[in-house]
């Protein structure tokens, strides 16, 4: 066998891998994460848990493009508010229970993201962000003329939240909470999966280096589709449980600002930790609240300030700044104890 | 090495025009299999062009590609590399997060299916553990297989590069400067990979170092300003007065 083909020292611990983190603190994190889903309701109002938890799994399931592709989409409110529109009116039509009203909403999200995808992924960079947002203003406009079926301006009134009759769960927010809190944990789980399965390691090559990923004989841009098409189904499920949620669903849902609200979220968390989204929705939701709730007006510009704060000073987000430390802490330990045995 | 008869990688015609400037200039080129063919040639003689329309990473403007007969003009890269034919690349073209042995891993994937499945755990790219083992031993980064390749150092990753190519199994491999940058021990190093790896292979190697090519390869071709300029054994082309011209000629103008 050759010796190394190398002399020189590794240089800097610049960027510490996705990868290599201690399988205990992961199942820690999973656990407390569990606890804290689980008591939210019982801290904050519930309906307002619910929100945190449905904008959660919208900005996890835009962090496997954004973070773990390497694709801005600035168009994912077509997605969720598509997937709420069709959740409302087959609930409201055909009086489905909301998990599966929910279930056809995220289909039909998927439905919608494979042209939208298709034609989206030959472009990157700021182009894709671009096309995407372009495709969800057609949506957008759509929804507005269609007024028959979606309520234009006004919105889907009085959407019902069937399930199977159990009256606690129908009328109060608190069960309802627990009742459809599996769903998004589903949600959360499928975007885990795919993250760390073959098809993610596939991901994060193309997003370090496509024209790498396409020597090895990878299609980047089929896989490129497919992650797009499974975003948008994750994004589905959060936009229809939303739309249950409020019992109504509003024009706002397909609007830009809604894209751009969940990439917010998503960055100041941290992207492509998928932990991260979880924080910034959680981060972004309780700010909004509490400033609603103390009559005050400039939301926006409250927002707005903390997001430009936290992108100039921690660059990978609340949750990629920790969880970048920590590594960095772990790996010079370990070269530490590397160069002590080699010493020996 | 002896070459065979068949001809694994063939030009015909083959041009590539950048807004009217010919990098590549009708270039016939016909490598035959199991041969180490070397392309050499100075600054700007279209070396490179000529590897990226081979893999398909640049469409030609006219002319033909095949590959063991089959045409690959004009195929994307990804589908080139399924055609047998695997490269690496000049500038180092590493997934800066990923470890070495995910690299391997995913190199080994990438002619199979399973790169779809994201149904499946990761774990399902670490089942060939021992041809990951095997792949990193050979160019001695089995030590560090996971340590993140961003922190590698530059002779590390060149030898990654190999393995990458190497992973594939290709029938034919195209080696674009694999010993750029590196110091002259690792360069002797690399020559020994190579000649080991080139057996039963057909190789197609760029390199700027002369040592490099005078060991390793059976036939050189020499291209100057995108054209095809003598071609033959090392010995012949060394000697040929066309090409003293022209290297003499570009020192005397550098």
């Amino acid at each position: 066998m050759t010796q190394s083909v190398v002399t020189e020292a590794p240089a800097t611990e610049a960027d510490v891998p996705s990868t290599g983190s201690d399988p205990r603190v992961r199942w820690v994190l999973l656990a407390v994460g569990l606890v804290a889903a689980l008591a939210l309701p019982w801290f904050v109002y519930p309906p307002v848990a619910m929100d945190i938890v449905a904008l959660a799994l919208f900005a996890i399931a835009l962090d496997i493009l954004l973070g773990f592709t390497g694709l801005l989409s600035f168009g994912h409110a077509a997605f969720w508010g598509s997937s709420a529109y069709v959740t409302g009116l087959i609930a409201t039509h055909y009086g489905a229970p909301f998990p599966v009203a929910v279930l056809a909403g995220a289909v039909f999200a998927m439905i919608l993201a494979l042209p939208i995808g298709y034609l989206s992924v030959r472009r990157s960079g700021i182009y894709f962000a671009m096309v995407t947002l372009a495709f969800a203003q057609m949506v957008y406009f759509i929804a507005y003329q269609w007024s028959g079926l979606t309520g234009g301006e006004n919105g889907l009134q009085g959407v019902p939240r069937t399930f199977f009759g159990i009256d606690l769960v129908e009328t109060e927010s608190f069960y309802f909470y627990y009742a459809a809190l599996p769903i998004i944990l589903l949600g959360m789980w499928g975007a885990w999966r795919i993250v760390h399965s073959p098809f993610g390691r596939v991901l994060m090559a193309i997003r370090d280096n496509s024209q790498r990923a396409r020597a090895l004989g990878y299609e980047v841009e089929k896989y490129k589709v497919i992650a797009f098409v499974l975003s948008a189904g994750l994004t589905g499920l959060a936009g229809g449980v939303f739309a249950i949620n409020h019992g109504f669903v509003a024009l706002t849902e397909l609007h830009w600002s809604t894209s751009g609200e969940v990439v917010l979220m998503t960055v100041l968390g941290g992207i492509g930790t998928l932990w991260g989204g979880i924080l910034g929705a959680f981060l972004t939701v309780m700010l909004a609240d509490y400033l609603a709730s103390s009559g005050f007006q400039g939301i926006d510009l409250v927002t707005g300030s903390v997001f430009v704060l936290v992108v100039l000073l921690f660059r990978r987000g609340v949750w990629g700044t920790v969880r970048h430390r920590y590594l960095a802490r772990r790996l010079r330990r370990a070269t530490r104890r590397g160069a002590a045995d080699t010493r020996e | 090495m002896t070459a065979g008869e068949r001809v694994a990688v063939r030009t015909r015609a083959l041009t590539k025009e950048f807004r009217g400037f010919r990098a590549v200039d009708s270039v016939d080129l016909a490598v035959r299999e199991g041969s180490v063919h070397a392309l050499v040639g100075p600054n700007g003689a279209g070396k490179t062009t000529l590897f990226n329309l081979l893999t398909g990473f640049v469409a030609p403007t006219s002319g033909t590609i095949t590959v063991f007969d089959q045409d690959v003009t004009g195929r994307p890269p990804e589908q080139v590399a399924r055609c047998g034919v695997a490269r690496s690349f000049q500038i180092t073209s590493l997934f800066e997060t990923l470890t070495s042995r995910e690299h391997v891993e995913l190199a080994l994937q990438g002619h199979t299916r399973d790169g779809f499945r994201f149904w499946r755990s990761e774990k399902l790219l670490g089942r060939n553990r021992a041809r990951v083992d095997d792949l990193l031993a050979q160019v001695g980064l089995l030590p560090l297989a996971d340590k993140p390749v961003g922190l590698l150092a530059y002779g590390q990753k060149r030898a990654l590069e190999l393995s990458l190519v190497l992973a594939v199994d290709p029938p034919v491999m195209l080696l674009d400067e694999p010993t750029a940058g590196m110091g002259i021990e690792d360069v002797d190093r690399t020559i020994e990979l190579v000649r080991r790896i080139a057996v039963g292979r057909t190789v197609v190697l760029v390199d700027h170092n002369m040592h490099v090519v005078g060991s390793l390869a059976d036939r050189v071709t020499v291209l100057q300003q995108g054209r095809i300029l003598a071609e033959g054994t090392y010995d012949e082309v060394r000697n040929d007065e066309r090409v003293i011209t022209a290297y003499l000629g570009e020192a005397e103008h550098a």
